[in-house]
């Protein structure tokens, strides 16, 4: 489903060039389930990045779906991102003004989806995540893992064929982190596609397949 | 993305700041209500100076010594300048469609009568001046028809010099003295109110002849022409001036007709419309600078937002056509409340002054809240690029 061909992604940081990413390949099939870990500054979170099309590589093959989306233009990425890729960031990402609902809602606002097919669609992903009492809530009335879990109804109310998370129990108390991981794995047994970057061990022990990286190489792939 | 989710979108966004964009709101709301107020009152002005100028009817034309090619009175001196004399004012009264030729002349002198003094406009007519411009007689009668180069010594009293020389006494047959002559006063007018703020009553009516005399001149000031109103114009302006042609030999006078006088006015008071106009202008312009910094602003906060926005499939177009929504929904708010208290303050003005001569221009309001959403756009242009430029990744960074 996703394959990375010698990419590399380099920042120019001062007047020196950091290899973030140094001639990467890596295949991802539909379904997997996997963890990167390492320390900062080894290129896990560029990995993702470039994986959710939020990055471009500096050179390198990038096949999404069996199309190469490492040249596209700018409003197709938005496009393939829409399609295929739900985010869920260390810190929600949510829109402070809207509900609960409207916020799952967002993605399918931006399709140009109907309000009375989206105003459905959302409520049975607040179901899925269990947040059906608390739709109409606004982010500020919710609490940590609440949120996180709004964000992971976003991230899939498109039905994409991988969510990307990076550090996705980072802001939690370990108990809602819990709840956030189990609704996450849950998921990918529904078949979605999930990639984890983390720094907290015990999650990343979690995963099948459990990437390890230094120095922007990936220098360990342990399936289980 | 739906045309109504992008508004939604937008007006949640600027209800979200309420006090914020209230503020910023009003700024615009200021320039409107500055440009519908000062137009309506250059619009009632302008209504107000016609209503003047056509209270005598608008089939009259004036001819004037001198050849002006422009709207202006000729001081009539010019050594090529026949003066305009009674016989001319005489033979147009032949002219085609002419109705009354009323030959003027005035100034002001003093008037005594009963051993009290007074100075007043005097303005020598004709016989027909009554008749030609609506003026009604309260007592005795107008001016004699006697030989306009010989007329009898008599004179007839606007309503108020009437009524400060002589209170309520019966003046007629009284003889007073107008500038060291004595008259007989034959007459009083009814009030006629004021044109342009001269006023009308003031004034005491002597013969032409009288007055060529009294103000010691060779000719006439004016000579006012009242024509058939279903005439054409131009057959009465051509057969005056083919009288005058022969009288005089050149054509050393100028026919004014009420209309261009009208037009010129009319130009002039619409300058002054669109300069106050471009007044309330600057104001909207600072309304616009306004919206400009508060949308900078909203950038910055919420770049994250941009950020996610991007993250979750939104084109870069859409993010510019979020925020470009964003200023016009505030300048469009703003340009609507300023329409409403410039009403507000119009209907006010009118109620405390009605003397005020206001009248909303309608054009004026349509353009004004058009140039106020306008405004909005290009305030909101340079803050919606530099937000649709933003690197996704970098705006998600920001927080």
């Amino acid at each position: 489903m996703m394959l990375l061909e010698q990419i590399c992604r380099d920042f120019q940081v001062g007047d020196q060039i950091v290899h973030a990413l140094d001639h990467v390949d890596l295949s991802i099939a539909a379904g997997e389930y996997i963890s990167v870990m390492g320390p900062s500054g080894s290129g896990k979170s560029t990995l993702l990045n470039l994986l959710g099309l939020l990055d471009r590589s500096t050179s390198g093959t990038y096949w999404l779906n069996g199309k190469d989306v490492s040249r596209l233009p700018d409003n197709e990425l938005a496009e393939q991102r829409q399609l295929n890729i739900g985010f869920i960031f260390q810190s929600f990402h949510l829109i402070p003004r809207l509900s609960a609902l409207e916020n799952v809602e967002l993605p399918l606002v931006l399709s140009g989806e109907t309000p009375k097919q989206r105003r459905e669609r959302a409520r049975e992903v607040l179901d899925a995540v269990g947040l059906t009492a608390r739709v109409d809530h606004r982010p500020d009335q919710l609490s940590g893992g609440e949120r996180q879990r709004v964000a992971i109804g976003r991230a899939i109310v498109m039905k994409p064929s991988v969510l990307l998370a990076d550090e996705p129990t980072g802001n939690l108390d370990s108990r809602s982190g819990q709840e956030v991981v189990d609704i996450l794995e849950s998921l990918n047994r529904d078949g979605i596609c999930l990639l984890v970057v983390t720094h907290d061990a015990e999650l990343g022990q979690r995963a099948r397949r459990r990437l390890a990286m230094h120095d922007g190489k990936i220098v360990g792939d342990v399936r289980q | 993305m739906l045309g109504r989710d992008i508004v939604r979108f937008t007006l949640r966004s600027v209800l979200d700041r309420r006090l914020r964009s209230v503020l910023t709101a009003l700024g615009i709301a200021v320039g409107v209500t500055a440009v519908v107020l000062l137009t309506s009152i250059g619009e009632g002005l302008n209504r107000y100076v016609v209503e003047q100028f056509t209270q005598f009817g608008t089939s009259t034309l004036a001819i004037n010594p001198g050849k002006a090619t422009t709207f202006g009175i000729s001081p009539g001196v010019l050594n090529s300048v026949r003066p305009l004399s009674l016989e001319d004012a005489e033979a147009l009264q032949r002219a085609p469609h002419v109705l009354n030729s009323v030959p003027a002349v005035s100034g002001s002198a003093s008037v005594e009568a009963r051993g009290r003094e007074r100075t007043v406009n005097v303005f020598a007519v004709g016989p027909e001046f009554d008749r030609a411009f609506k003026f009604d007689v309260r007592l005795g009668s107008f001016l004699p028809a006697d030989e306009l180069d010989r007329p009898r010594p008599v004179a007839v009293l606007g309503a108020t010099a009437y009524e400060e020389l002589y209170g309520s006494a019966n003046p007629l047959n009284d003889r007073v003295r107008i500038g060291g002559d004595r008259y007989r006063i034959v007459g009083v007018m009814e009030a006629k109110g004021d044109m342009l703020g001269i006023d009308l009553d003031d004034t005491v009516y002597i013969p032409a002849a009288s007055g060529l005399t009294l103000f010691n001149r060779e000719g006439l000031h004016e000579i006012d022409v009242l024509y058939d109103e279903n005439a054409p114009v131009d057959e009465v302006v051509a057969g005056i001036r083919r009288i005058l042609l022969a009288r005089h030999g050149s054509e050393d006078f100028t026919i004014t007709t009420q209309q261009q006088m009208l037009d010129v006015l009319g130009s002039i008071l619409n300058v002054l419309t669109v300069g106050v106009a471009a007044l309330g202008g600057i104001s909207l312009l600072v309304g616009g600078v306004g919206i400009f910094t508060i949308m900078t602003i909203a950038v910055r906060e919420r770049t994250g937002e941009i950020g996610l926005l991007r993250a979750i499939g939104a084109a870069r177009s859409r993010v510019s056509a979020l925020f470009l929504g964003e200023a016009m929904l505030l300048s469009g708010f703003g340009g609507a409340a300023g329409l409403v208290l410039g009403f507000v303050v119009i209907a006010v003005v009118e109620l405390v002054y009605p003397a005020m001569p206001v009248s909303i221009s309608l054009t004026y309001v349509v353009l004004s809240l058009a140039v106020a959403v306008l405004i909005g756009l290009i305030a909101g242009l340079l803050p919606a690029r530099t937000a649709s430029r933003l690197e996704p990744l970098e705006a998600l960074r920001t927080e």
